[in-house]
């Protein structure tokens, strides 16, 4: 499974609509989403209530703490809610150690309020935990010692006995409705397949919740089961991540077939290239050059697997070879093609494709003193690692090959060898 | 969760969703293990019923296929263990229907991509009634000498060297199927082996966790020492800490939690985090991967030293034959081919016919006759020549359904056949009488030709030797009647044709028969029979040798064959339209005589 984000926007669209399937009320929140395509007079005529309501409009980026950070702005209208917007659309910000450019907002009805409670359900692998507390908003994490947790095991109905402790200390007047609401939020979160649900915070108007800031993740992998619950939704990168489009290119192709590949570059004056074969394989080798103390120089992470075709795999090469040669600075490179010991993949198969790519790119890995280590097992390795040893000897290009007889990732040390050696 | 031992020497399993390959590397290990019985009582497959071939060694056995879970684990009482390959839309579904079989201990589930919300299901479903699942997105496992789930340990090259078909003295246990392949290997290299491995897979919630295995390794006797191979993400690395702490697990345990990558949801998450956790819960763990073998190696040296563990008996296991495909594809044996195909070769990205693609064929608008002329011929042929085939098609398309051919189609039809028997019963009266003298005709009239004969010569030869001459004479056309079909092919020929020699002569042996009698005309399979024979001169791609080769072996009547099932066709439709009943021949018909 792979638990995933959705927008704050997403979030509140799919509580609006589920709320009232499963409990019949309307929940009265609105929300409109703002990008650089964004025309507002369409929107606005889309949205009345945005030329009707004082507004709320904050960056929907999937990182949390946007008030500190004085990026909401309160209190607008929608003329101002436009400038706002233009002014920082496209720019770039730091959160939390990631620099990235805010290209969406959400804008919301201003609500002026007293009460801010905070409620979060968690998925966890023997049941769901549900927290609650009165001091929600801004200040929750100086009044963690307040929040209350209830543990519901997997298969255990929720029941007013069951959350009692949550809003054991709420005034009469509310604690019906606080727990009405806490009910239908759990059916729908377990309805959804929610993984993560947070409100913080949430406040009372006319004596109903209404939520004011929310995050939620689903599990993407519960797709089949929720495509039209979850209409349209959105899985967006994770904030600060910006794909290049080498990088969109391996996504596209990954997205096409059901194996697995994977491709990000983290140096791209690196000196050290890996393409290897399997995710938990892949990890490791990452591991073992920062280990080394090679960390600066890895220039990429990069996995293949779940047998993929030969073509696939020729484009996958292609692109990472061309990385790692995109920079021929007279320093010495290596490229490690490595891998554990396949149960299905095809070894012959697959470095096929890689052999193919590495032919093409003849010129371009001499240009770059490009020295390739190979480690492979699996069905039809020798066949394979031949086939690695022959390309060796009819391009010129040194070609190290090792079977399942040598570690896994002894290659590493012999590529750091080689780029430190004196040249 | 089960305190020990799962699986043994005589573990029965059943299958869900036939997977030939995994099933018979299943039945490779039983029988490398010298194992009596194959571990796969049955096979599951939705829908169907019978048996699947397999072998086991030398042996092909059947392994009944059932078409329900309730069905297999009532015709196989004693398996324990089910093995779930559905996909990942269906997995949830199946094991859970397999854990309520009061029979079914054990679920391993293959599949990668079950909704979170359907394992925690099955987890506390597990729980509830001491089952044990594995997975989802797990390999399966492997108890050596003993039991292997699925494609566990991969090939059985692979097994051998890991030397799994024994056991050894070490329970080791992974998030990840591939690394525990690749763990298999290194655990052999510097202990005496793998008693079990367990791949629990990489969803953050699996079935059963690390620890789980860890302590029902810790209650199995011959388990000397564990190997663990965690992963970032998740908590589960900290209930094997726990675990620890609380002395649950006395025998020594080697771990590693791998870094690196996406960073994982907190502190306490990351794989420095675990490792550190491990540390100081007292496990073995070393500063990075390319240590872990020497630290296993280590740990297993001391165990030896210490004389807490006997050595292992090294047995030979019984050679598997290798598969005859495998044995091709690696060049060990060369398999004659028993057909070959010249025409039409539809592997790879496009299929060819006669070496040309199909998008060829389409773009270039090669037409039918075109085609004909590829599958037939094996070349491609001028544009007159194509469309001459075409026009043969067309005026032999039906002739009426009275015609011997659309006669026995229409009683067929009208007995409620099918189309295709129908038309095959029509097809069947074609031959020399009907339709079927072309290539009668091309061979007399062309041998006439070539010898120059005149056309009394050649008629009163045939006569004398009894032999009528095909492609002269009809039952309805004559003299003062003649055969449009004729003409307009002899038209065409005339405007297109750089030859019509045969032609010519066909028409001077015509006039020579209606000198005898009005109805000796050239009928359609004489004119078509001639003038084939002057376009394959004619055209220039044809050599003596291959022309006498076509008239030799007789292509010319697959077109009257090819052409009039169209006429075929189209009766056949008439009298199912018109719901026309049985026909019987009226008994005043038949001259009933002794």
């Amino acid at each position: 499974m792979a638990r995933k984000k959705i927008r704050e926007y997403d979030s509140k669209r799919l509580l609006k609509e589920h709320f009232k399937r499963i409990s019949g009320q309307e929940l009265p929140i609105k929300s409109a989403q703002v990008t650089e395509s964004t025309n507002f007079s369409e929107l606005a005529e889309k949205e009345p209530w945005l030329l009707s309501s004082k507004l709320v409009v904050k960056p929907d980026m999937l990182f949390g703490k946007r008030g500190k950070s004085g990026l909401v702005a309160l209190n607008l209208d929608l003329a101002e809610v436009d400038s706002f917007v233009k002014e920082r659309l496209g720019k770039e910000v730091e959160m939390g150690g990631c620099k990235g450019p805010i290209t969406t907002f959400i804008v919301e009805p201003f609500i002026p309020h007293n009460e801010e409670f905070y409620l979060n359900i968690v998925s966890e692998r023997l049941g769901n935990s549900i927290s609650f507390s009165e001091c929600g908003g801004i200040e929750i994490e100086e009044n963690w010692d307040k929040v209350k947790t209830v543990f519901m095991p997997t298969g255990v109905s929720l029941t007013s006995e069951s959350i009692a402790p949550l809003v054991a200390t709420l005034p009469l007047e509310i604690k019906g409705e606080i727990e009405e609401f806490l009910k239908v939020i759990f059916t729908l979160f377990q309805d959804l397949d929610f993984t993560f649900l947070e409100m913080n915070p949430f406040t009372l108007v006319n004596g109903k919740p209404y939520p004011l800031d929310m995050r939620g993740e689903l599990d993407d992998t519960a797709a089949f089961k929720n495509f039209k619950k979850w209409g349209n939704i959105e899985f967006p990168l994770p904030f600060g991540r910006v794909m290049s489009t080498t990088e969109a290119f391996i996504h596209g192709l990954d997205e096409k077939t059901s194996a697995s590949l994977k491709f990000t570059v983290l140096n791209p004056m690196g000196r050290i290239w890996t393409m290897v074969a399997g995710g938990g394989a892949s990890v490791i080798y990452a591991d073992t050059v920062g280990d080394l103390g090679y960390a600066p120089e890895l220039g990429n992470y990069a996995e293949y697997s779940g047998a993929p075709k030969e073509d696939e795999v020729l484009q996958y090469a292609r692109v990472v070879i061309d990385c790692a040669t995109s920079n021929p600075d007279g320093q010495k490179r290596a490229l490690v093609v490595g891998g554990g010991i396949a149960n299905f993949t095809d070894v012959a198969a697959t470095f096929s494709g890689i052999i193919r790519a590495l032919k093409e790119k003849e010129q371009k890995l001499k240009e770059a003193k490009m020295h390739i280590y190979v480690r492979r097992g699996g069905p039809n390795y020798q066949k394979g690692l031949a086939k690695m040893r022959a390309l060796g000897e009819e391009i010129g290009i040194p070609i190290e090959v090792y079977g399942p007889e040598a570690t896994m990732t002894g290659i590493c040390k012999q590529a750091i060898q080689y780029i430190t050696a004196a040249a | 969760m089960a305190t020990g031992q799962l699986f043994s020497r005589t573990t029965q399993s059943l299958f869900y969703n036939y997977k030939q390959l995994y099933i018979q590397r299943m039945l490779d290990f039983d029988f490398l293990c010298g194992r009596e019985t194959p571990s796969v009582s049955g096979i599951i497959s939705p829908g169907s019923e019978g048996f699947q071939k397999l072998f086991f060694g030398q042996e092909e056995i059947a392994i009944p296929v059932h078409a329900t879970i309730e069905a297999a684990c009532a015709a196989h009482p004693t398996a324990d263990v089910f093995i779930n390959f559905a996909s990942f839309r269906s997995a949830a579904a199946a094991s859970m229907a397999a854990l309520k079989q009061p029979t079914i201990r054990v679920v391993a589930i293959i599949a990668e991509g079950v909704p979170e919300s359907d394992t925690k299901q099955l987890v506390a479903y597990a729980r509830a009634n001491n089952k044990v699942v594995i997975g989802p997105a797990t390999d399966g496992g492997i108890q050596a000498g003993a039991f292997k789930i699925g494609d566990t340990a991969g090939t059985i090259d692979n097994i051998i060297h890991c030397k799994l078909y024994r056991p050894g003295s070490v329970g080791f246990v992974s998030k990840s199927g591939g690394m525990s392949n690749e763990l298999y290997n290194t655990i052999a290299r510097v202990t005496d082996g793998i008693y079990e491995g367990i791949d629990i897979g990489g969803d953050a919630f699996p079935g059963s966790t690390l620890s789980d295995h860890v302590l029902r390794f810790n209650n199995i006797p011959q388990i000397k020492m564990m190997v663990v191979l965690g992963e970032l993400g998740g908590r589960d690395e900290y209930s094997l800490v726990d675990a620890l702490k609380q002395g649950k697990v006395s025998k020594p345990v080697v771990a590693w939690v791998d870094h690196e990558g996406a960073k994982s949801g907190s502190q306490l998450e990351s794989a420095q985090a675990k490792n550190q956790a491990l540390r100081d819960a007292g496990a073995v763990v070393p500063t990075s991967y390319e240590t872990f073998e020497a630290a296993i190696k280590e740990a297993f040296d001391k165990l030896v030293e210490e004389g807490n563990i006997t050595p292992v008996k090294e047995t030979t296991p019984p050679p598997i034959p290798e598969d005859l495909n495998s044995a091709i594809k690696s060049g060990k044996v060369r398999a004659p081919t028993h057909i070959i195909s010249t025409i039409s070769d539809e592997r790879g990205e496009e299929q060819c016919y006669a070496g040309v693609s199909m998008s060829s064929i389409i773009e270039e608008g090669y037409g039918v006759g075109g085609v004909v002329s590829l599958l037939w011929f094996k070349r491609s042929l001028p544009h007159y020549c194509t469309q001459f085939i075409e026009m043969c098609i067309m005026l032999c398309a039906d002739h009426g359904p009275c015609a011997s051919g659309a006669h026995n189609a229409i009683v067929t039809a009208r007995a409620g056949k099918d189309l295709i028997s129908s038309i095959v019963s029509g097809m069947l009266t074609i031959g020399p009488r009907f339709g079927g003298a072309i290539d009668d005709a091309a061979r007399y009239f062309k041998d006439a030709h070539d010898r120059g004969l005149t056309p009394y010569e050649f008629v009163e030869g045939m006569k004398k030797k009894g032999i009528r001459v095909p492609g002269i004479g009809h039952r309805v056309k004559n003299k003062d009647n003649k055969d449009k079909r004729v003409e307009l092919l002899q038209k065409f020929a005339r405007t297109h044709f750089p030859c019509v020699k045969y032609m010519e002569y066909a028409i001077q042996v015509e006039d020579y028969t209606l000198s005898k009698a009005n109805n000796l005309i050239l009928n359609v399979d004489g004119a078509i029979a001639s003038l084939f024979l002057d376009l394959f001169v004619g055209s220039g791609l044809f050599s003596k040798q291959e022309i006498d080769e076509i008239v030799e072996i007789g292509y010319l009547n697959g077109f009257f064959v090819l052409a009039r099932c169209i006429g075929l066709i189209g009766h056949t439709f008439d009298q199912k339209r018109l719901k026309q009943p049985l026909y019987r021949h009226p008994w005043e018909d038949v001259l009933y005589t002794k």
